[in-house]
């Protein structure tokens, strides 16, 4: 006689990590048993989580599902969207085609491979300097306050035309966004005054332009342009927040990593061929966007196997994709010099990351740049008391102080 | 060997231009894909496939010409 087991009761996303570089260990456990699993929402609602490489890759190309967040549940907290809200224009995240396709159509010149490569010997510069200062400052320093946010922060800031100088507001604004349990009203605020900021810098760009990508975009060379203000502040705030937020944390947190397998930091420091395929591996193991990616089914969908619900939230674990064993051999190593270019850490599908050849230019640079310059780097504190930001939506360390011999 | 791509479809990730530099290019106009070489040699055909499996939106078709 066999037994039939009952459907198991829906669960919370997992989100406590045993290792500060692994994604939490039942992600595995899921992936083996049910890798399309009810997924329980802090809303009270009900949708699936997917943890398979493959299944999470087929979920972001497929278009009967939406991106709109005022329809989807947030794993981990509501999404900072009041009643009412109108659809921030330009945004490009929570956005689905054709309207997505319109907004991409006119950045994305501005990030092409051939574009950041004619930018890398600007970003060799800036991070020279960088390091020149942490020289100058001598050990120890807190590696985020010193490369890993600086660096990604006046790349964004000269791309787009944003005074470098202004940063604090900006950067405290994206953390109040992205920290998990802050109050919704002090959510509310720094959504509110990035917008206002964003809104006067689009007003003075109209009055006195200069080069760079804001102004570009109001000159609308670009016959389809013409963007209204609203359009441009919400293109502007995505690119400045996605521009510095993501790269400062891969930046912290691959050193960290780093300093932890000594052996793959040595393959990185002394052989230039590895560092391609270094940045895709680490981009790979580490994948900070660490509660997945939602979608909401626009219809009744079969998907996988199961029948998905018109209006239930999916959400795809980017992170457990990438360490799924039948995509990776071994998928719990950090091998740096192994091909990992089929990762997902970028996302798939309509939405894969816009800056993602920026953000490739300034991990290949920043990483090999800094493990020469400081040979005897290491962490300046034990490993486990290295500040983790599982209280972000955004993946990383709060701060990583680091020693080296002068 | 010959390339097909449905540009329509493409989003300007720039995984082709990135992985296979000798086939695909971005357009300076809108960052979609261009293609250099539609017709390449036998010794591109790995880049070709990979640019093929790493479009994040099935752009690219690589086809194997049976009549060589």
């Amino acid at each position: 006689m066999s037994v039939i087991s009952p459907t198991p009761s829906p669960v919370p996303l997992p989100t406590h990590r045993g290792c500060p570089f692994d994604p939490p260990e039942e992600y595995g456990e899921l992936r083996r048993s049910r890798p399309i699993s009810r997924l329980a929402f802090p809303d009270g609602k009900v949708g699936w989580l997917l943890t398979r490489y493959e299944d999470v890759r087929a979920l972001l190309e497929d278009l009967r599902f939406s991106s709109d967040r005022r329809r989807a549940s947030s794993p981990v907290r509501a999404f900072p969207i009041r009643d009412g809200d109108p659809r921030v224009p330009g945004s490009l995240i929570g956005m689905d085609p054709p309207e997505h396709t319109r907004y991409r159509r006119l950045v994305t010149r501005w990030f092409t491979v051939r574009r950041m490569r004619e930018l890398a010997p600007r970003i060799e510069r800036i991070v020279a300097d960088h390091l020149d200062a942490m020289e100058r400052a001598g050990p120890p320093v807190d590696l985020v306050e010193t490369f890993a946010r600086p660096i990604p922060s006046l790349v964004i800031c000269e791309l787009l035309g944003v005074p470098y100088a202004e940063r604090a507001d900006f950067q405290r604004w994206t953390a109040t966004l992205f920290r998990l349990d802050e109050p919704k009203e002090s959510v509310y605020a720094a959504r509110d005054a990035l917008w206002d900021y964003m809104r006067s810098l689009v007003a003075i760009k109209r009055q006195l332009p200069d080069d760079a990508l804001l102004s570009q975009l109001i000159r609308g060379e670009d016959p389809s342009a013409g963007l209204t203000d609203q359009e441009l502040t919400g293109l502007g705030q995505l690119l400045l927040i996605a521009g510095h937020e993501t790269t400062a944390n891969m930046l912290a947190l691959g050193t960290f990593a780093l300093l932890c397998h000594p052996e793959q930091a040595r393959a990185l420091r002394e052989r230039p061929d590895v560092v391609d395929n270094a940045v895709e591996e680490l981009l790979r193991y580490l994948t900070i966007v660490q509660f997945g990616v939602v979608r909401v089914a626009r219809e009744d969908v079969e998907f996988a196997g199961v029948k998905v619900r018109e209006g239930e939230t999916v959400v795809a674990s980017v992170a457990a994709a990438n360490r799924d064993p039948e995509r990776f051999p071994e998928p719990d190593d950090l091998d740096v010099t192994r091909s990992a270019a089929h990762h997902i850490a970028f996302g798939h599908g309509v939405h894969q990351c816009l800056g993602q050849q920026l953000a490739r230019m300034e991990m290949r640079i920043g990483y090999p740049a800094l493990l020469r310059r400081f040979p005897t780097l290491r962490l300046a504190v034990p490993a486990d008391q290295v500040p983790l930001r599982d209280d972000m939506f955004i993946y990383g360390v709060h701060q990583l102080p680091v020693t080296w011999q002068e | 060997m010959r390339i097909r791509i449905d540009r329509g479809r493409c989003q300007g990730a720039g995984q082709c231009a990135l992985h296979a530099p000798e086939l695909f290019d971005q357009s300076d106009e809108d960052g979609m894909v261009v293609v250099l070489d539609d017709q390449p040699p036998p010794e591109l055909r790995d880049k070709a496939r990979l640019a093929e499996q790493l479009c994040p939106n099935s752009v690219i078709r690589v086809l194997e010409e049976e009549d060589g």
